[in-house]
């Protein structure tokens, strides 16, 4: 059958792409806990994935509040429920929207941007001069790129979180008219810790996929500067994938 | 001097590569003496810088051995082949210089990670390496501020920063002007006869190659074909080398055109 070739070859990529992220993850743990440990790398990193997503991810977040209330408000109107709007905004925000949408943003500017300089690196032999340097390629690209992403897509979420609340009041009360004191009661009134919680862990489980697939793509880059091109693009892709699909199981599963 | 007792300082033994279908090192033997300097010619894309990537194990060979002092570099734990290597030092085709630092970050990069010298020792050796390639008081710039030929000095500057026993160099003048080449072959032979270093060289330019090999090698089909000091190695009349000694300038011309284009 024709179209069972690409299926296979589709399905033995995502079975070899699954073996690279396992293998170097195993290279990645080994090499956070061998001797030297660079601070400043893990430094530079937290500040350059926290500086390229912030923008982005903060207008995210406020225009994703903003028309989330716009949206239920419209729809709980028709059965008398607008007090709830606020609720909705912040339960939303903190357990979905909020983390989803940041480790989407944050996969666009530093997953890809990680890609494309470690491919670069592969492709004018820096890696293998890393290499013949005695110094171990993945220990020295990934462990700092990795816990950056672990370390700051939470925070980004909570800002996130933070920034798509107030979107959402601004519509409620500036433009549809709620009580402000009501909407903020209403806002806080239903959340639980465990909410805020939820979407941490998941940020955390993102930003750890997202910087684990743009490094991967990144270093397995062949074909010279096409294929920079090409890895940069693959990190968005599989990157957003893995975080939607990861996303339904971390749902499901833990809470 | 070559063959002066002892191990060998390299040697490859039935050393097999493939990359998919195609066979690149084809059961290739080679030794190679301490302190000896031996160039490596060969066509674009025989397999010449796979070849000297197995010498320092950044690449894995498919079946043979890579030894090094008599030591098998495949069968060493990870960190006994990172001690191993670092008594080599390795001059990339384009430099291959760390683009994220500055040209004195470079050459202090594996003396901060493999030594112990205080800030003040560091710069001082940087400012020696650099001396060494006669080059001065650039330790600020930018890797993609200097020249073709000023990039590979600095990219042998860091290949010599730990004092390396083993040199090796992937075409080091490939793509450069004459006047620049001739610079650098200077640069080469100085390094030579200052660290007598054992030392593996890659090129296509013959003047270059007579000029600093003791021992010339010729690379075909993933075997090492002829493998003779330099003035025999010129007279010989095997065809093959006639082809590469006679063809010299067509040489690059023709073999060019997709590897070179690119650069
Ligand atoms: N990592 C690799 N993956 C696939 N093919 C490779 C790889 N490295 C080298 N090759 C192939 O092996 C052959 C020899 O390459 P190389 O050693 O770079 O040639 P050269 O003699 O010009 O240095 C080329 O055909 C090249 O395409
Ligand atoms: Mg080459």
């Amino acid at each position: 059958m024709g179209f069972l070739e690409p299926v296979g070859r589709l399905a033995l990529d995502a079975l070899e792409f699954h073996g690279r992220c396992v293998t170097l993850l195993g290279l990645t743990v080994r090499g956070l806990f061998r001797k030297p440990f660079d601070g400043r790398a893990l430094a530079t990193q937290v500040v350059r994935v926290g500086v390229d997503g912030l923008p982005v991810v903060l207008l995210t977040a406020v225009f994703t509040g903003a028309v989330l209330a716009l949206q239920t408000y419209v729809g709980f109107k028709r059965f008398h429920a607008e007090a709830w709007v606020g609720s909705v905004v912040a339960l939303s925000m903190l357990r979905e929207l909020a983390p989803v949408l940041t480790g989407l943003m944050v996969t666009g500017r530093s997953g890809s941007a990680m890609a494309a300089e470690i491919g670069s690196m592969r492709v004018t032999e820096q890696i293998d001069a890393l290499v013949s340097l005695a110094t171990d390629p993945v220990q020295y690209l990934f462990v700092p790129r990795i816990l950056a992403g672990i370390i700051v897509v939470p925070m980004l979420v909570v800002l996130a979180n933070a920034l798509g609340i107030t979107g959402g009041y601004l519509v409620a009360v500036r433009l549809l008219g709620a009580n402000p004191v009501v909407y903020v009661q209403n806002t806080f009134q239903f959340l639980d810790l465990n909410d805020l919680w939820s979407g941490l862990v998941k940020a955390g489980v993102f930003g750890f996929l997202l910087t684990l697939i743009g490094c991967q793509q990144g270093f397995d880059t062949t074909n010279g500067a096409e294929g920079v091109g090409r890895a940069t693009t693959a990190a968005v892709v599989l990157g957003s994938l893995a975080i939607l699909v990861s996303d339904f199981f971390l749902t499901k599963v833990l809470f | 001097m070559p063959g002066s007792g002892g191990l060998p300082e390299i040697r490859l033994t039935a050393l097999s590569k493939r990359f998919g279908p195609k066979v690149v090192l084809d059961g290739l033997d080679l030794a190679i003496a301490k302190g000896e300097s031996i160039v490596i010619l060969g066509k674009s894309g025989t397999g010449k810088s796979v070849l000297l990537k197995h010498m320092i194990g950044l690449l894995t060979p498919d079946a043979g051995t890579v030894e090094v002092e008599g030591e098998d570099l495949w069968g060493a734990s990870r960190s006994r082949r990172d001690e191993i290597r670092r008594r080599f030092g390795m001059s990339f085709q384009e430099g291959a210089l760390f683009d994220s630092m500055s040209v004195g970050e470079n050459i202090a990069f594996p003396l901060k990670r493999h030594t112990k010298m205080t800030p003040g020792e560091v710069s001082a050796r940087v400012a020696e390496c650099l001396s060494l390639v006669k080059l001065h008081g650039i330790e600020g710039k930018r890797p993609s501020e200097l020249s073709g030929g000023m990039r590979r000095r600095v990219g042998f500057a860091r290949a010599i920063a730990l004092k390396p026993e083993v040199l090796l160099f992937d075409e080091p003048t490939t793509g450069l002007d004459p006047i620049t080449t001739d610079v650098l072959a200077r640069v080469m032979i100085d390094l030579r006869d200052r660290m007598n270093p054992t030392m593996v060289t890659i090129t296509h330019d013959l003047k270059v190659a007579f000029e600093v090999a003791e021992r010339v090698a010729l690379l075909d089909r993933g075997k090492i074909l002829v493998d003779l000091p330099p003035r025999e190695f010129e007279a010989s009349d095997d065809p093959r080398v006639r082809a590469f000694v006679q063809g010299d300038g067509s040489e690059d011309a023709e073999s060019g055109s997709p590897e070179e284009a690119a650069v």
